[in-house]
């Protein structure tokens, strides 16, 4: 057990300390969602209205509505960012080093999942503490609970990433699956308006954004910053994270060679 | 018995066959060369016998182990140079050596001790805290071969580790390599310049996929020179220096 731990414990040091050192990445990754915060919101507060619905017992501001979104957000830039570096990874060599390893291939690449993850949560907290500064907070004890549902739902979105990374044999097609993989996940969510708002306008709309795995992941997190479990959302997302992972370990099969570009 | 057994491996690119019925043993202690010209299978032979592919033709065994059947011992008896370079540039030397003996699952002292006498055989120990960037192309290489020894295995294989480097250094690296194999390490070198072997070398000569010849580097060049006896072999023609086996 201890080769897997160490392992587990190579890879998502290294993760963090490339994270680390592409400052441009971390501060990126904290500028998007602060813009939509304070930008976004600021100016949408007043166009949007928005009734007492579950987990909130009051009326909230936009802003407070949109910070789970925001939360998921950041997992899904880093999910995909991570799947952009494993492309890179494939091209550039690490990648074979990494699955020439001689532990099971799933353990490595879950291993590298745990640690795009655990990026992604360093993240949140960063942005949470810059948005309770900007005056917007959620109560104290759901910044605890948060932290199980954000690796749950950094898994999912993670698994998805891989399982991307593991079809694309290119990295120019990447920019293409950031504009069909991000945006559509993103907009057709709860992210930006709750359910029942975006029924208003169309109810297909609302039943594309109740079957994306995304909207789950937000709805996950919105619960968890109240202290409550959302078992419904919980369930979506961990079934999404099964399928996608077991897609990820399909995709990254010897037996279908990725690698099959390459030859000579 | 061999540390080394390919019997009878094949595979295929759709209808193109990259490699034909493909049948090596080698045996520890030696130095083998895969010589030939570019497309001629050697990338795909080596990433059969790294995992990477798979073939349902053909047993490919390391160290006693079949790497259909149990690759995780056979790929811990194994360890690689890959052609393109796999370093975190940003990171230093011991870093990086450590990421890689993590990926192995060798932690804590032990981790340290084999890091240390791996820099130390290749002569790198006092370039472990530099940054990887700082190394130039030829120290590189070496720090590579240094990660591949880290646990210790019984087969190295290199593709293509002299590309892209110096005279002073190519020479280096062949040099390093056949000490390794002076000490008990079977070296599978995979390469297309023929200077880089020597006489008692092994060497397997692939071409379009087939192995044309399998025999000791003197044997096969007998009263001329290798690259002719290639050239003869492949019917192709040597490159312009007579070194290279480009055909």
């Amino acid at each position: 057990m201890t080769a897997y731990l160490t392992a587990l414990k190579a890879i998502v040091t290294r993760e963090a300390w490339r994270f680390l050192n592409q400052r441009s990445r971390f501060f990126a990754s904290l500028v998007r969602p602060m813009v939509w915060l304070v930008v976004f919101a600021a100016g949408f507060r007043a166009a949007l209205g928005l009734s007492i619905i579950p987990p909130y017992q009051t009326y909230i501001t936009y802003e407070v509505y949109i910070v789970p979104g925001l939360v998921g957000m950041i997992q899904l830039f880093n999910a995909m960012q991570s799947s952009l570096s494993l492309v890179y990874d494939q091209e550039m060599g690490s990648m074979r080093l990494l699955l020439t390893s001689p532990l099971p291939r799933g353990w490595l690449l879950f291993c590298k999942l745990l640690a795009g993850t655990a990026v992604s949560i360093l993240q949140v907290y960063v942005f949470l503490a810059l948005a309770a500064a900007f005056g917007i907070s959620m109560p104290a004890p759901g910044y605890v609970y948060l932290l199980p549902a954000l690796v749950v739902s950094g898994l999912m979105l993670g698994a998805l990433g891989l399982l991307i990374s593991s079809t694309i044999r290119q990295l120019e097609n990447f920019a293409g699956v950031m504009n069909f993989v991000i945006f559509p996940m993103f907009f057709l969510s709860s992210a930006l308006y709750p359910l029942w708002k975006m029924q208003e306008s169309s109810k297909l709309l609302r039943d594309i954004c109740a079957v994306n795995p995304f909207t789950h992941a937000v709805e996950l997190i919105r619960f968890a910053l109240y202290g409550q479990m959302n078992w419904e959302a919980s369930g979506w997302v961990v079934l999404a994270f099964a399928v996608c992972m077991l897609g990820a370990l399909w995709g990254y099969d010897p037996a279908r060679t990725m690698f099959r570009p390459k030859r000579g | 018995m061999n540390v080394f057994s390919v019997q009878n491996v094949s595979y295929s690119y759709g209808s193109k066959k990259a490699l034909d019925d493909v049948t090596i043993e080698l045996e520890a202690g030696r130095f083998c060369a895969l010589l030939g010209p570019n497309g001629a299978g050697k990338s795909t032979l080596f990433n059969l016998l790294t995992h990477l592919f798979v073939t349902r033709e053909g047993t490919i065994h390391i160290a006693g182990h079949d790497l259909a059947r149990d690759p995780r011992k056979a790929l811990a008896r194994l360890g690689v140079v890959f052609q393109q370079p796999t370093l975190d540039l940003d990171m230093s030397v011991k870093w990086n050596l450590s990421y890689f003996a993590g990926l192995q699952g060798i932690s804590g002292a032990q981790a340290k001790g084999r890091i240390q006498a791996v820099l130390e055989r290749l002569d790198m120990a006092e370039r472990a805290d530099e940054k990887v960037r700082a190394l130039n192309g030829g120290h590189r290489r070496r720090m590579e071969i240094a990660r591949a020894l880290i646990h210790e295995p019984d087969v190295l294989l290199l593709d293509e580790p002299t590309v892209g480097l110096d005279a002073a250094s190519r020479a280096a690296i062949t040099d390093y390599a056949h000490d390794l194999a002076d000490s008990g390490l079977l070296i599978f070198w995979a390469t297309h310049l023929v200077d880089e072997i020597r006489p008692f070398d092994d060497v397997v000569v692939l071409h379009k996929g087939r192995v044309l010849a399998h025999d000791r580097a003197e044997t096969l060049a007998g009263d001329g020179r290798l690259i002719d006896a290639f050239t003869a072999l492949t019917g192709g023609r040597a490159g312009a220096n007579g070194r290279e086996a480009g055909g």
